[in-house]
């Protein structure tokens, strides 16, 4: 009876430590589901992506606790460093996109992928030059509290990070399915060349849809720096590979998908390092995701024609 | 009329520079190498070195050059940068012994590039001192491979022993790197180690991550539940405060002890009081050191604003030895291969040379008979030195 209960705590705290992770995943695996949606392309830069906007996030947290730590409540200075840091990420990628795909629009698929991971690189070298390659240490935004509750630890940290990624997707979902620019998207995800016709500029709409990609992956960039504080120009670079697999087992241009992904992900990770060896850890979790790709090429939610047309 | 007199002036300066690079070129000079990892994973490392390696080379010039027998010769280092990685400090190795003709190598530092790079510096024959890479394979039937340290076969039973001896434990955890050189080679000696003294199975957990991980929970989460007392993670400085704090926020109540990758200056200040009271293994221990150790020390954190880690204390000590083999070898001839082999010879005859991280003889595979030292974080940060464990 007792190992029992033991067992449940240990099965317990696992499910608690997974959603973490896969919050992750799922954020940052939107990125790449909504830009494949509107320009049937996957921009390989946005791990780079977030990695910049957890270093933007790192800029305006450093900055505010230095300013108003004193007389301002610390859930406003997180509150306002979330949204500053959202609106100065999504324009480094409207600047992806303005920079790096529109000059290639009419280019091969290939060519565009190449230049994704080219901007990644200038990204990780420039971020090395500008602010060395010393470790940088993410400021704690709230103070973490740890529970413990029935044998099982979890903090407030955890918590707040997949309330905060459940209320991101929520509000994107909304602007999706609610605002004029959203069915502008999801018109373009239809048809991206009788849309333009009907007076919907694909000038505006794709740096729009990089720009929201980009401030959901800082947003993501700052969460990660609460729970994992140690900034590296090349912190974006697995992540952002994990985020993709997410992109494409959810189904390719599937936004619910890619969340769903991104949380089974997070799950199959941590429980295989839970029951099997955990140096076999990625060799087992990607063997699964490889299986399920292989009865069902499409992802979840993928849309049949689509793997048929592109790619 | 004023072109003519322009062209003079030209072919003059041309003449001039062709003289001035004919004359270096008779004037020898003795080139040291130095691999480290100036950009990549670990770069407070690479920094350490470069900058242990420029007070060095300071020294020298104010003495007018390094003396060898009765004549002095102008010393200049060569910096690469390896970028943290095993292939890039081969090509690093190789183009310093290729192309820039270097007598002697320092670097590199962590086992994973010193094992691949102490290949190249052998099969080329040229003396490759590592101060920092304690995996036995470096130096490992090379006559040529030097280092400045203890060795994991070692520092492995001294951790554990201290860990027995300090709490009386029986039951431990191990959390490791198992895609680096490093924290796997040691990972395996402290568990062979710790389950000779206390028996097959001691070891309740022993878990594994790659490179680049910064989620450990469900490893942590497993060690927690394994009823393990004592946690010993041999990682570098960018994972400790992510093991550390995640540890914390699992419910591990217990000491979590470090091996000499946690020597590093940036430990502390990236993992803050988290890290305050816990132990590892290392070369030296800076606070409250005595005699040439705390000359270095000083005369570091004077003209780089901080306390020198041990690799810094170890390039030092590295770089001394190299200038002492120099300096044994009797004569600088010109001729490179000559040259090397006088070192590497001289070098491995080196006996009780006295360094500010201990007194060093090599034995016959290159490596250095000297003492660990346990050190604590104390309360306010430091690196205190709290127990010391020889041979």
């Amino acid at each position: 009876m007792e190992s029992l209960i033991g067992f449940a705590q240990f099965i317990l705290q696992n499910l608690i430590n997974a959603p973490q992770r896969g919050s992750f995943y799922a954020v940052i695996s939107i990125g790449y589901s909504m830009v494949y949606g509107v320009l049937m392309l996957f921009n390989f830069a946005h791990g780079d992506i977030f990695m910049v906007g957890t270093y933007i996030g790192f800029g305006i947290a450093t900055l505010f606790l230095a300013l108003f730590a004193g007389f301002l409540p610390g859930p406003l200075i997180f509150l306002a460093t979330v949204v500053i840091t959202m609106f100065l990420a999504s324009w480094i990628g409207v600047f992806v996109e303005v920079a790096g795909y529109r000059p290639l629009r009419s280019a091969p698929r290939a060519s565009a992928a190449i230049t994704g991971l080219m901007i990644g690189i200038i990204f990780e070298t420039g971020i090395l030059i500008l602010l060395g390659a010393k470790r940088l240490s993410f400021p704690p935004l709230m103070e973490s509290v740890s529970y413990h509750f029935g044998g099982v630890y979890f903090t407030n940290v955890k918590v707040m990070i997949i309330i905060i990624s459940f209320f991101l997707m929520l509000a994107l979902h909304a602007f999706i399915q609610k605002t004029k620019w959203g069915m502008a998207m999801r018109a373009m995800s239809y048809d991206f060349l009788a849309v333009p016709l009907m007076g919907v500029s694909i000038n505006i709409i794709a740096p729009l849809t990089f720009a929201v990609g980009a401030g959901l992956a800082s947003v993501a960039g700052i969460l990660y720096g609460q729970a994992y504080p140690i900034l590296d120009p090349y912190m974006g670079v697995i992540i952002g590979w994990k985020a993709f697999v997410a992109a494409i087992l959810g189904g390719r241009g599937s936004i619910k998908g890619a969340a769903l992904a991104g949380y089974l992900l997070g799950f199959i990770e941590i429980f295989v390092a839970t029951i099997f060896p955990s140096t076999l850890r990625d060799l087992i979790a990607y063997s699964i995701i490889l299986l399920i790709l292989t009865f069902r090429p499409r992802g979840f939610f993928g849309m049949e024609h689509s793997t048929k047309l592109r790619l | 009329m004023r072109k003519i007199a322009c062209l003079v002036v030209v072919v003059f300066a041309f003449g001039l520079m062709f003289c001035a690079s004919a004359f270096s070129a008779r004037k020898t000079i003795i080139k040291i190498g130095i691999n480290a990892p100036m950009t990549g994973d670990i770069p407070k490392v690479g920094e350490g070195t470069k900058y242990a390696a420029l007070l060095w080379l300071e020294d020298i010039e104010k003495a007018g050059g390094l003396e060898v027998g009765g004549k002095k010769y102008e010393v200049e280092l060569v910096v690469e940068d390896n970028e943290s990685k095993a292939e890039s400090a081969v090509k690093a190795n190789t183009k310093m012994i290729t192309q820039d003709d270097v007598l002697a190598i320092v670097g590199p530092q962590s086992s994973k590039q010193a094992v691949p790079a102490g290949e190249v510096a052998n099969k080329y024959k040229t003396v490759m001192i590592s101060p920092w890479s304690t995996n036995p394979n470096t130096t490992l039937n090379r006559p040529y491979v030097f280092r400045g340290c203890f060795l994991d076969p070692f520092q492995g039973p001294v951790v554990a022993n201290f860990i027995t001896d300090e709490f009386g434990f029986s039951k431990a955890a191990v959390l490791y790197d198992v895609a680096s050189d490093y924290p796997k080679g040691l990972a395996e000696v402290f568990k062979a180690a710790w389950e000779k003294k206390h028996g097959a199975g001691s070891v309740v957990a022993y878990e594994s991550f790659t490179t680049k991980d910064t989620d450990f929970s469900s490893q942590l989460t497993k060690i927690v539940k394994s009823g393990a007392q004592v946690l010993f993670t041999p990682q570098y400085y960018n994972e400790v405060p992510l093991i550390v704090k995640q540890a914390k926020d699992l419910g591990w109540k217990g000491p979590i002890v470090g091996s000499d990758s946690w020597g590093s200056a940036e430990t502390v200040e990236l993992c803050g009081e988290a890290c305050y009271g816990l132990f590892f293994s290392s070369h030296y221990a800076a606070a409250g050191a005595k005699g040439e150790t705390k000359a270095f020390i000083d005369r570091y954190k004077d003209t780089y604003g901080y306390i020198p880690d041990d690799v810094a204390a170890l390039t030092w000590d590295s770089l001394r030895l190299a200038q002492q083999a120099i300096q044994n070898a009797g004569k600088i001839t010109g001729k490179i291969e000559k040259d090397r082999k006088a070192v590497r010879d001289a070098l491995a005859k080196i006996k009780n040379f006295s360094g500010i991280t201990g007194n060093m003889t090599f034995t016959e595979e290159g490596d250095p008979i000297k003492c660990a030292v346990i050190v604590k974080i104390n309360d306010k940060g430091e690196y205190e030195f709290y127990k010391s464990s020889c041979p």
